[in-house]
């Protein structure tokens, strides 16, 4: 017997898929902006995340109100505690994004410093994470959600690389290389961030489905 | 050694099977929820704690059932010893027909106790144990059917009080109230489990995983998952107890 609940959960997990898909958008866009040091494109996808940021708070609307009229048990209370917290990790996602193109306004209007090589691969990481968290959550995925944990370390490992260069190659060598340095160095750090709540999402899609707390554990 | 102990209790109604060996502990001094479809056997296994399923026609019982370490259906037992240990808190409130006062003491009077300083003492201490005191030591005399269901509810919970028990069982106490008076006879569990081991059966899961340390999952007979109460209803291992608490079943 199918449960009016089940619909009205139905539409809570379309409306956390749409938030996903703009947050996913958001990083794609904040790359090209990078890339290319796109003024506009990077003003253009600080503007949208007003829209991300209705999302959070009608998302969340929607799950206490769901919680106060069903008082959910079991799988239906874990979904809706989940949800909660993907769509506190996706807001700080495209909030993330955001930082970057904060960053692309500071370097605009003069040449990069150097040819961008792995803060595209560290940013196309973030967006095969999420895409593939995303995924997880949607098809109630454990294996697919464990995979992405699993691939927090290459974000932080390119991080590193990027942090590595700069400061060995660059800032050490040519003081004056700082202004246009260290807002790569912090993009590095926005994507790798992202990264950390691509895996906070996973870690919640995998108690979500099986009520296994995998947070704060070295290994998945 | 917990205060209830069954193994591989099942009990027979002539030829149907109502309960198929039922294992498990209650710890004194907590309250333990029963939950269940209508029919799983979740008020027949209450009944066995008490055997008051004896008074059935054609009822059969194997396994056992041990109340602090002794076996209630040895030959020997006691009944009337057993049900003053072991007290029932029925459905629907059901003082019998008689003064508060007189509701109270009748268990006592019924175990030859005839002191009255005794009485006088059980009484008000019975009274205050459900907060009745208060409201109805100038109405001692007032038959108790003129009560408000809640408070015959609690009048009843008092003339257990009175024989001093281990246990109390309590077979949907609340069903027959309206929320506020539901939430007063809660907020009484809860200081009675200090003195007493509540066992409560309930359809009301919201109640079972506001009260409740301990829940038990029953279906057609079975024992299907006992677990902490709050592991049942935010993570239960058993798929059909997920279904039930998620209203899937059926």
């Amino acid at each position: 017997m199918k449960r009016h609940f089940d619909e009205e959960l139905a539409e809570l997990k379309g409306e956390l898929l749409r938030m996903g898909a703009l947050a996913e958008e958001a990083i794609a866009g904040a790359l090209e902006a990078l890339k290319k040091l796109d003024e506009e494109a990077a003003r253009r996808i600080i503007a949208r995340d007003e829209k991300i940021d209705r999302l959070d708070v009608a998302i969340d609307d929607k799950c206490l109100e769901l919680i106060a009229r069903h008082q959910p048990m079991a799988v239906d209370l874990r979904f809706l505690a989940m949800a909660m917290r993907i769509c506190a990790e996706l807001e700080r996602i495209a909030d993330l994004a955001v930082d970057v193109c904060q960053r692309v306004l500071e370097l605009a209007g003069r040449p990069l410093l150097k040819p961008l090589v792995d803060i595209p691969k560290l940013a196309r990481l973030a967006q095969d994470m999420l895409h593939d968290a995303l995924d997880a959550f949607v098809r109630g995925d454990v294996a697919l959600a464990r995979a992405v944990i699993r691939r927090d370390d290459e974000a932080d490992q390119l991080r590193d690389l990027v942090q590595t260069e700069l400061v060995d190659n660059y800032m050490s060598r040519d003081c004056t290389s700082a202004k246009r340095a260290v807002p790569l160095l912090l993009v590095s750090r926005h994507f790798e961030r992202i990264c950390d709540h691509t895996t906070n999402i996973a870690e919640d899609v995998i108690y979500m489905v099986e009520a296994a707390v995998v947070r704060h554990q070295p290994e998945v | 050694m917990s205060l209830i102990e069954t193994d591989r209790l099942s009990l027979f109604y002539g030829n149907f099977q109502a309960l198929k060996d039922v294992t498990l502990r209650v710890e004194a001094r907590r309250i333990t929820a029963l939950i269940g479809p209508s029919g799983c056997g979740k008020s027949t296994f209450l009944r066995c704690l008490d055997r008051m399923n004896d008074l059935i026609e054609g009822v059969r019982v194997t396994g056992r059932v041990r109340v602090g370490g002794l076996d209630i259906y040895r030959k020997e037992t006691d009944l009337l010893e057993l049900r003053r240990r072991v007290g029932m808190v029925f459905q629907r409130p059901n003082p019998f027909p008689l003064s508060v006062q007189d509701n109270v003491l009748f268990g006592l009077r019924v175990h030859g106790r005839t002191d009255r300083r005794v009485l006088e003492e059980r009484l008000q201490r019975s009274l205050e144990a459900v907060h009745l005191w208060n409201e109805l030591k100038d109405r001692l005399k007032r038959n108790a059917l003129e009560l408000t269901g809640e408070q015959q509810q609690r009048l009843c919970i008092a003339r257990l009080a009175a024989l001093e028990p281990e246990i109390l069982l309590m077979d949907e106490p609340c069903s027959a109230l309206d929320p506020i008076a539901t939430e007063k006879i809660e907020a009484l569990m809860f200081e009675l489990k200090k003195r007493y081991t509540i066992v409560i059966v309930t359809h009301n899961m919201q109640q079972a995983a506001r009260v409740s340390e301990v829940t038990g999952y029953f279906l057609l007979g079975e024992l299907i998952e006992f677990d902490e109460t709050g592991r049942i209803f935010s993570a239960p291992r058993d798929r059909r107890t997920e279904d039930y608490i998620t209203g899937r079943y059926g």
